[in-house]
């Protein structure tokens, strides 16, 4: 058996190319379909673990899977927006407790969220490195961030505008990262947190700038009158907050109407959730959902889009393997002259058999350990995969 | 070495027919057989080999007779008993020199691979002028270099008998006289005997004697 595998060697070795096509062909048929089930496991996983974990989500009237899928993965699709009011008529009920969500803005391809520090007791989030945002201006960044953008606590980063051509938006804030959160293995890897306000901060919402009541310089005011300065364009924002010119950072009009994009709601037993539920039913601007449900729903389409792809697959890979004798047969074909050759010097039928699926048995082996070896990367990855392509 | 007595065979397709009465060969005898083109020279060969099976007839090589022996026990008889020299070479592409010297001696379990055979080869291969080569892609021999390992091949099972089909067919006059001294030599250093079929009219002097399929075939016309 060792000659034979021997001359298969060989063989192989010497048409390099087309073995290396054939075991390249087999790999790929045998890899796409475990591949695409390695990583469909991983983010029903993922969804699922997450949105079982968020017991009830409240936002705006409208696609229940964007206010989900923004809430829970920092989607880039933004839901309508609620105010607020929300978090307080929440808090009001004395059923459940809120933990606001405004994530609508990025900073470097990484989306920022805007919340308070409950979140990070509730998703148990551990900072490894700094400590929690206390300040306006401040975040704590996903792992992933810090290890992609290489920021670490002391660093600062800047937020990016909504859209390229955002003439009249605000400008960029700097936002000071104090801490940096241990792998969580979810979307929270790839967040920047920031307090709620320093959200409204990014917006323009809340701004701080030179006290228009103090300056001197007659060209930064336009007019005063009671009370009121009416200031230039020249008058300086500020784009990062520090210490010194934290004070001037102010809100106009009722905080109360500030956006945010989502509600995690946290009702305190199941009595309180029902009832909870119940109050958001015939809600005109509000709908309270369970993020599981939801999950589950998108979870069943994706499912039925595999069972087609599936399909697609099995006829491709049937069309391959069809191919694949095809070569073979055409080999055996070309190698009549050395197999009766090999006859004549003394070599028996079985022995070309064995030769022959040796050099098979080899290819096939080969694109097995391929096929082991890309699983393996793809099973390791599959967390980081589902959540940069998927998620 | 080889007594042939009343041997018939035919092809199924093409109503070829061949039957040769009787056909002795003396040990250590370099034979020719010359005929025209489907006479049945390469038949002739492939009976005496064992390769295909008379309609009657018999077939004796040396103690052995052929035409008795299984499946099996030809296949093995063959390997350790007859070296075979092509007009094409033969020699496969994939393997270098050494391997295909060497490669009766994997395709069989009738032959032992052992360094001693290795040592052998590489002997077998200093006398042919191509022990530089060794190393080397059978692809990328002169048709000269070729037939020599092809001869090395088949003299490396130390064979009683070489049945050489055209095996100067391939090479030019210069190579044509160096090929067959070479083959001559080997055969005669391993006691050997020599069954070649041949076109090449201008080597028949060289041989010992002379078989004319076309007498042949008018003897067994009669």
């Amino acid at each position: 058996m060792m000659e034979s595998l021997y001359i298969a060697w060989k063989y192989l070795l010497f048409y390099r190319w087309r073995s290396a096509t054939l075991m390249a062909a087999i790999t790929l048929i045998a890899v796409l379909p475990l591949a695409l089930q390695l990583l469909l496991n991983e983010s029903e996983r993922q969804l699922l673990s997450r949105a079982a974990s968020t017991p009830l989500m409240l936002g705006a009237k409208g696609s229940s899977l964007d206010l989900v899928l923004n809430s829970l993965y920092f989607d880039d699709e933004v839901p309508e927006l609620i105010s607020m009011q929300a978090d307080e008529a929440v808090i009001d009920t004395g059923l459940a407790a809120p933990i606001p969500i405004y994530a609508r803005f990025q900073a470097r391809g990484f989306p920022i969220v805007g919340t308070t520090l409950d979140y990070f007791d509730f998703r148990k989030l551990q900072v490894a490195q700094g400590r929690p945002m206390a300040m306006l201006g401040e975040s704590v960044i996903g792992s992933a961030v810090a290890q992609q953008l290489g920021l670490a606590p002391g660093d600062s980063l800047l937020s990016s505008p909504e859209t390229l051509f955002d003439l009249a938006g605000v400008y960029p804030l700097k936002m000071k990262v104090v801490g940096v959160l241990a792998p969580s293995h979810s979307a929270d890897d790839q967040a920047v947190f920031v307090d709620i306000k320093s959200a409204w901060v990014v917006q323009g919402l809340l701004h701080g700038h030179q006290d228009v009541t103090q300056i001197q310089d007659p060209s930064l005011v336009m007019g005063r009158s009671d009370g009121n300065v009416v200031a230039t364009a020249k008058l300086v924002q500020f784009t990062e907050i520090t210490a010194a010119n934290v004070d001037t950072f102010h809100l106009h009009g009722d905080p109360s109407i500030y956006p945010l994009t989502a509600l995690i709601v946290l009702p305190h037993d199941a009595k309180s959730a029902a009832l909870l539920r119940g109050r958001y039913l015939e809600s005109p601007s509000y709908q309270i959902v369970r993020p599981e449900e939801v999950v589950d729903g998108l979870l069943q389409n994706i499912f039925r889009i595999k069972r087609v792809l599936d399909g697609v697959i099995l006829i491709v890979a049937s069309a391959t393997v069809l191919v694949i004798l095809l070569v073979f047969a055409l080999s055996l074909r070309l190698r009549q002259r050395e197999i009766n050759t090999i006859f004549k010097l003394g070599c028996s039928r079985l022995t070309i058999s064995r030769l022959i699926g040796a050099e098979i048995g080899m290819i096939v082996i080969v694109s097995s350990l391929l096929c082991t070896v890309v699983l393996t990367v793809v099973d390791a990855q599959s967390a980081e995969i589902v959540r940069r392509m998927i998620l | 070495m080889i007594d042939i007595q009343a041997l018939e065979f035919k092809y199924d397709i093409g109503g070829f027919h061949l039957a040769i009465p009787e056909l002795f060969i003396a040990p250590g005898e370099r034979l020719a057989v010359i005929g025209p083109s489907g006479s049945g020279k390469t038949t002739l060969l492939n009976l005496i080999a064992g390769i295909i099976q008379p309609l009657a007839g018999r077939v004796q090589v040396g103690d052995v007779e052929v035409t008795g022996l299984s499946d099996a026990a030809r296949r093995d008889f063959r390997v350790s008993t007859i070296g075979f020299v092509f007009q094409d070479f033969e020699l496969l592409e994939y393997l270098n020199v050494m391997d295909n010297i060497l490669h009766p001696y994997r395709i069989s379990t009738a032959l032992k691979l052992t360094p001693q055979v290795r040592g052998r080869a590489r002997e077998l291969a200093a006398q042919m002028g191509i022990s530089d080569k060794l190393g080397r892609s059978a692809r990328d021999l002169s048709q000269g270099e070729k037939q020599r390992a092809a001869i090395c091949r088949a003299l490396l099972p130390d064979p009683d008998l070489i049945l050489a089909d055209e095996a100067t067919g391939n090479l030019d006059p210069l190579n044509k006289g160096h090929i067959l001294d070479l083959l001559f030599e080997s055969v005669a250093a391993h006691n050997a005997t020599l069954l070649a079929v041949t076109h090449d009219h201008e080597l028949l002097p060289r041989f010992d004697r002379v078989v004319d399929f076309a007498d042949f075939r008018r003897e067994t016309a009669v």
